[in-house]
C-alpha cells in the first residue's frame, strides 16, 4: 500500500492569510493617521465595533451554514436585546447609584435578561416563522423580513415609536489615558466581551461533541443524519443560541451608540450581511476576520475621510470577493 | 430459512416529478454479503437513499427486521443499527480524520470514549487512517478517504451497512484493501448490501446478488449462480467475465 | 381585441375581471368619482406603484430573483427629473434629459449588477443588492449639492403640468382643470401603456424562458439557453420600468429626497404588495398597489374607529391603535406568503368555475 514518505503526521495548514490581512491593515492605519496616539484610539475603537458586530453575526452565520436558513429578521433579536436594556438598565438606575460594582452588575444583568428575552423569542421566532419554510429560499427571505416588520411593530407597542436614550454608567463613561492615546473604557470592555464569546464559540465548535455536530453538520447535514443524529433539533438550539447571541450585541450596540431606536435592527441588518458575506457564509472565524476588518476600517475611513466611510464597507466587499469569491474562510459544502 | 434482516416490498420512489424506482422488491438476507448490481440509472443508488430514508418511498414497504422503517427519519433508521456509506463518500472534509471517526462512534463523546480494540482492528486493516488521525479529512487522497468512509460505517458494530460503489476510482491495491475488510466483516456476520459496478470485486464477495434494471430489481440468486452463467451476465449486465476486467 | 391587447393573459376569474375593471375605471375618473386633493394623491400614488410593482414582479414572480435594489432605480427616475428640473430649468426639455439620463444610469448599473452578482447563489444576490440599495440610499443624502441632501429638492414641472396652468376658465364636471389634473392624466396614460407593455413581454417567448428559468435554472442552462444573460436582461428591463415609475412620481409630487423613494420602507411596501396582490401575475400588482395604498390611507381611520371602541383595554388598546396599521399588515404579509402564496390574484382564479 502505497503511502507518504513523511515520517511526521503534518497537521492542517492554518490559512493566515485572512488574519495577516487583519493586521496590515492595522499596520496600514498607522502611517495613515500619522499620529501613533491617535491611532491607537481609532484602532481600539475599530476592534470594539468589530467583536460587537462579530457578537452580532456570529448567531446569524452559524444558523446560515447549519440549517441553510437566511434570517433577514436577524435585526428583531438585536432590538429587542437593546430596548430590554433601556428597560432594565433604566430600572435598575436608581438601585445602582454610584457605585462602580453595582452599575456593572446592572449592566450585566441587562445582557443576561436581553438574552434571555431575544432566546425566547428566538424560539419562537424558529417555531412559527422559520420552521414551516425549511429550504424554500425564497419565502424565508420574504417570511423572515415579515417577521422583522410585525417584531419591529410590536416594539413601537411596547415601548413607543421613538428613540430612547441608553446612556452608560457612569463608572463606564470616561477613558483612559495611555501615553497621549486616550482609550475609552466602555470599548475596552466590548472588546473584550466580544472576545470571551469569540472564545466560547471557539471552544464549544472546537472540542465539544455538540460543536463537532454543528461543524460536520454545517458541511453535509444529510451524513450527520445518517449517522444517526437527530440533527434536527440541534436547530432550534443553535437558533435560540443565535439569536441569544444578537440581543447581547444589541445591548452593546445601543451602549456604543448611547441610543436606541425601534429601526435599530434595520440599520444593523444591511452591515452584518456584508459581515458574513465577506467572512464566508457559515464560518465563525470568518466572521471574527470580518467584523473586526469592517469595524476597523469604518473607524480609519471615520477619521481619514468621512464621506467616504460609508462606502467603505462595499468597497471592502467588493474588495474581498474578487479575491476570494466565497469569502474569508469559505466553507466546503458538499 | 430465516427471516431476511431487510425486505423491500413494491417499492416506488419518486423525485421531484421523476419517478425512479416502480415497485422495488428483495431481501437481504442476515449475515451474508449482498450484492446490487446493474447498469448506470438502473436506480441502484436511490435503492439504498430510500432505505436510509433519505427519500421517501411514495408506495411500498421497507422492513428492516420486520420493523416497517419507509416512514421514520434518518436519524431513527441509522439508530436502529443501519450504517449508509454514499457514492460520494460522504467525509466532512474540514474535520479530521479522528473528529469524523468520534462522530461516526454515536456512543463516544471525545477521541478517549471510543472503543481501543475496534480501532486498533480498523488500524490494522486501513494503516493510512493510524497514520493521518490528526490530518482534516479533506487532505487525504481518494483512496485514503474510501477507507475512512468505511471505518465510520464499522466503528461500532452494525446490523446491516449500505455501501455504494466504493470501489469508483480507487487504485486495485486499494480495493484489495477493501474486499479484505469486508470478508473481516463477514466472518463477523454483519450484513452488507454493496452496490457495486466491479464486477471482479462483486463475484469475491457476493453470497447473494439483486440485479436492477429500469427501477426494478430484474433478476435475484445467488451470486455462484449469476458466476457461472455468462449469457445471464450478458443479459443482465451486458458484459461476460472474460471481457471485463 | 381584448385578448390581443392583453397580450392573451386574460383574468381568468370573473371576480377578478371585475375587480379590475372597477380598479381602471375608478382610477381614471378619479379626480371627477372622488373630490378633494388628498384622495387624487392616493389615486395617483397607487398609479405609480402599480407600475413600480409590476416591474417588480417582472424579477420576483416571473425570474424569480430576489432583489432588494428596486428602489435605488426607482429613486434615479425621480432624482433625474428633478435635479434636470433644478439645474437646466423648468419645461419638457430639462424632463427629457433628466429622464434620458435616468433611463442610461439605471441600464448601466442594472447591468454591471447583473452581470457581477447573478452569477453567485440567489441569497449572496439578495444581501449584495441590499448593501448596494442602502450605499445609493446614503450617497444620495451626503451629496447634498448635487441632491439636495436630506431636504431633497423641490422643483416646478413644466408649465402644462403645473398646478397653476389653467386652461379652462370654467370647472369640468365640478372639477377645475388644472395642471394637476392634467399631470394625473398623463400618469394614467403612462403606466397603463407601460403596463400593457410588461404583460406582452411576460406572455412572449423571452417571458416564457424566464420563467423556466425561474422554475429550474439548472435545466434551462441544460437545455441551452444562457441563464446570465436572461436574468441581466430582465433586471435591466425591471430597472427601466421603476426608473420610469420614479420620474413619474416626481412629477405628481414635484419634489424628492431620500425619503420619497429611496427608503428601505418603500422596499417592505413593495414586497408586501407583491405577496398579496400574486406574485408572477402582474394582476397581483394592480390589485396589491390598490388594497395597499386604501390600506395605508384609510385603514388607519378605520384602525382609528376600533381603538376608540376598544381605547380602554389595556393591551389590547395598544394594538389597535392607528399608528399600527404596518403591525396588521405585516402580519397579513406573514400569513399570505404561507397560506396565499399565489396572492389574492392566485385566490380569485382558484374559486374560479371550470378549473
Amino acid at each position: 500500500m502505497s503511502t507518504n514518505a513523511a515520517a511526521t503526521v503534518p497537521q492542517a495548514q492554518f490559512d493566515w492569510r485572512p488574519l495577516a490581512l487583519l493586521l496590515g491593515l492595522m499596520a496600514l492605519g498607522l502611517p495613515a493617521v500619522g499620529s501613533a496616539s491617535t491611532w491607537l484610539t481609532l484602532t481600539v475603537a475599530g476592534l470594539a465595533m468589530g467583536m460587537i458586530i462579530f457578537v452580532i453575526a456570529s448567531g446569524l452565520t452559524l444558523v446560515f451554514g447549519l440549517m441553510d436558513v437566511l434570517n433577514f429578521g436577524h435585526g428583531v433579536f438585536i432590538a429587542v436585546g437593546a430596548f430590554m436594556a433601556t428597560s432594565v438598565m433604566g430600572g435598575m438606575s436608581t438601585w445602582a447609584g454610584e457605585s462602580t460594582l453595582a452599575q456593572l452588575a446592572s449592566v450585566g444583568v441587562a445582557m443576561l435578561v436581553a438574552m434571555a428575552v431575544a432566546g425566547a423569542i428566538g424560539l419562537a421566532f424558529e417555531r412559527v416563522i422559520v420552521r414551516p419554510v425549511y429550504g424554500l429560499h425564497l419565502k424565508q427571505i420574504l417570511i423572515t423580513m415579515g417577521g422583522m416588520i410585525v417584531g419591529e411593530e410590536i416594539i413601537k407597542v411596547i415601548w413607543g415609536p421613538q428613540q430612547i436614550a441608553l446612556p452608560l454608567p457612569s463608572s463606564l463613561t470616561g477613558s483612559w489615558l495611555l501615553g497621549s492615546a486616550s482609550i475609552e473604557k466602555y470599548r475596552v470592555l466590548a472588546a473584550g466581551i466580544g472576545l470571551l464569546v469569540f472564545a466560547v464559540l471557539a471552544y464549544t465548535l472546537g472540542r465539544t461533541k455538540v460543536g463537532l455536530l454543528i461543524r460536520a453538520g454545517v458541511q453535509d447535514r444529510e451524513m450527520v443524519e445518517s449517522l444517526g443524529y437527530r440533527i434536527r433539533r440541534l436547530f432550534v438550539g443553535v437558533f435560540v443560541a443565535g439569536s441569544a447571541l444578537a440581543g447581547l450585541g444589541g445591548v452593546m450596540w445601543g451602549l456604543y451608540q448611547q441610543t436606541v431606536t425601534p429601526q435599530i435592527g434595520a440599520q444593523v441588518n444591511t452591515l452584518i450581511f456584508i459581515v458574513i458575506i465577506i467572512g464566508g457564509l457559515g464560518s465563525t472565524l470568518g466572521c471574527f476576520a470580518g467584523a473586526l476588518l469592517v469595524g476597523l476600517m469604518a473607524n480609519y475611513t471615520g477619521f481619514l475621510a468621512p464621506k467616504v466611510a460609508l462606502f467603505s464597507n462595499i468597497g471592502l466587499m467588493v474588495a474581498i470577493l474578487l479575491w476570494r469569491p466565497q469569502g474569508l474562510y469559505p466553507v466546503t459544502n458538499r | 430459512m430465516a427471516d431476511p434482516i431487510l425486505a423491500l416490498r413494491g417499492v416506488h420512489t419518486h423525485i421531484g416529478a421523476y419517478h425512479i424506482l416502480h415497485g422495488v422488491d428483495f431481501d437481504v438476507p442476515e449475515g451474508q454479503v449482498t450484492m446490487l448490481l446493474g447498469r448506470n440509472g438502473a436506480g441502484k443508488s436511490t435503492t439504498l437513499r430510500t432505505i436510509m430514508g433519505l427519500w421517501q418511498a411514495s408506495a411500498g414497504e421497507v422492513r428492516f427486521r420486520g420493523q416497517a422503517i419507509h416512514r421514520l427519519a434518518t436519524p431513527d433508521i441509522a439508530g436502529l443499527g443501519l450504517a449508509y456509506v454514499p457514492e460520494s463518500m460522504g467525509i466532512f472534509s474540514d474535520l479530521t480524520v479522528k473528529e469524523n471517526m468520534v462522530l461516526a462512534a454515536r456512543q463516544a463523546r471525545n477521541a478517549n470514549e471510543l472503543d481501543t480494540q475496534r480501532l486498533e482492528w480498523i488500524f490494522g486493516l486501513f494503516p493510512a487512517l493510524k497514520k493521518f488521525w490528526l490530518y482534516p479529512a479533506g487532505k487525504l487522497s481518494g483512496g485514503q478517504k474510501q477507507m475512512l468512509a468505511v471505518a465510520r460505517a464499522i466503528c461500532e458494530p452494525r446490523a446491516l451497512i449500505l455501501i455504494d460503489e466504493p470501489s469508483k476510482g480507487l487504485a486495485p491495491s486499494i480495493i484489495q484493501n477493501l474486499v479484505t475488510a469486508f470478508n473481516e466483516l463477514k466472518r463477523q456476520r454483519t450484513t452488507i448490501l454493496l452496490v457495486e459496478q466491479n464486477f471482479m470485486m462483486a463475484r469475491a464477495l457476493g453470497d447473494q446478488v439483486a440485479v436492477m434494471d429500469n427501477g426494478q430489481v430484474v433478476h435475484r440468486g445467488a451470486m455462484a449462480e449469476l458466476a457461472e452463467d455468462e449469457a445471464l451476465q450478458q443479459r443482465l449486465l451486458g458484459l461476460s467475465l472474460g471481457a471485463h476486467q | 381585441m381584448l385578448n390581443r391587447l392583453l397580450s392573451h393573459d386574460l383574468p381568468r376569474s370573473r371576480l377578478l375581471a371585475v375587480l379590475l375593471l372597477l380598479i381602471v375605471l375608478g382610477l381614471a375618473v378619479a379626480p371627477f368619482a372622488f373630490p378633494g386633493s388628498k384622495a387624487l394623491g392616493v389615486a395617483a400614488k397607487m398609479l405609480v406603484f402599480i407600475l413600480l410593482v409590476a416591474s417588480y414582479d417582472l424579477l420576483l414572480g416571473y425570474t424569480g430573483i430576489v432583489s432588494f435594489a428596486h428602489t435605488m432605480f426607482f429613486g434615479i427616475g425621480a432624482y433625474g427629473v428633478a435635479v434636470a428640473s433644478t439645474r437646466l430649468g423648468p419645461g419638457w426639455a430639462s424632463l427629457t434629459v433628466g429622464l434620458g439620463g435616468a433611463l442610461g444610469v439605471s441600464l448601466l448599473l442594472s447591468l454591471v449588477i447583473g452581470l457581477f452578482s447573478l452569477r453567485v447563489k440567489a441569497i449572496f444576490y439578495a444581501m449584495i443588492t441590499l448593501a448596494v440599495a442602502s450605499a445609493f440610499q446614503t450617497l444620495a443624502s451626503q451629496l447634498s449639492d448635487f441632491t439636495g441632501g436630506e431636504d431633497g429638492l423641490t422643483f416646478k414641472n413644466p408649465s402644462w403640468l403645473s398646478p397653476s396652468f389653467e386652461p379652462f376658465d370654467d370647472p369640468i364636471l365640478g372639477v377645475t382643470v388644472d395642471g394637476k389634473l392634467l399631470t394625473y392624466y398623463l400618469l394614467f396614460v403612462v403606466v397603463g401603456l407601460l403596463f400593457l407593455a410588461l404583460l406582452r413581454i411576460v406572455n412572449s417567448p423571452f417571458g416564457r424562458v424566464l420563467q423556466a428559468i425561474r422554475e429550474n435554472d439548472f435545466r434551462a442552462e441544460a437545455i441551452g439557453f444562457r441563464t446570465v444573460v436572461f436574468r441581466t436582461l430582465s433586471n435591466v428591463l425591471a430597472a427601466l420600468f421603476a426608473c420610469v415609475a420614479g420620474a413619474l412620481l416626481a412629477l405628481w409630487l414635484r419634489y424628492t429626497g431620500p425619503d420619497t423613494t429611496l427608503s428601505f420602507e418603500i422596499m417592505l411596501d413593495i414586497l408586501l404588495i407583491v405577496v398579496i396582490g400574486g406574485m408572477g401575475t402582474l394582476y397581483g400588482a394592480v390589485v396589491g398597489a390598490v388594497l395597499f395604498m386604501l390600506a395605508q390611507n384609510y385603514l388607519q381611520d378605520l384602525l382609528k374607529l376600533g381603538a376608540d371602541t376598544l381605547g380602554q383595554v389595556p393591551v389590547l388598546g395598544a394594538f389597535i391603535t392607528p399608528d399600527r396599521w404596518l403591525l396588521w399588515l405585516g402580519v397579513l404579509f406573514v400569513l399570505s406568503v404561507y397560506h396565499f402564496p399565489t396572492g389574492v390574484v392566485g385566490r380569485l382564479r382558484a374559486w374560479a368555475p371550470g378549473r
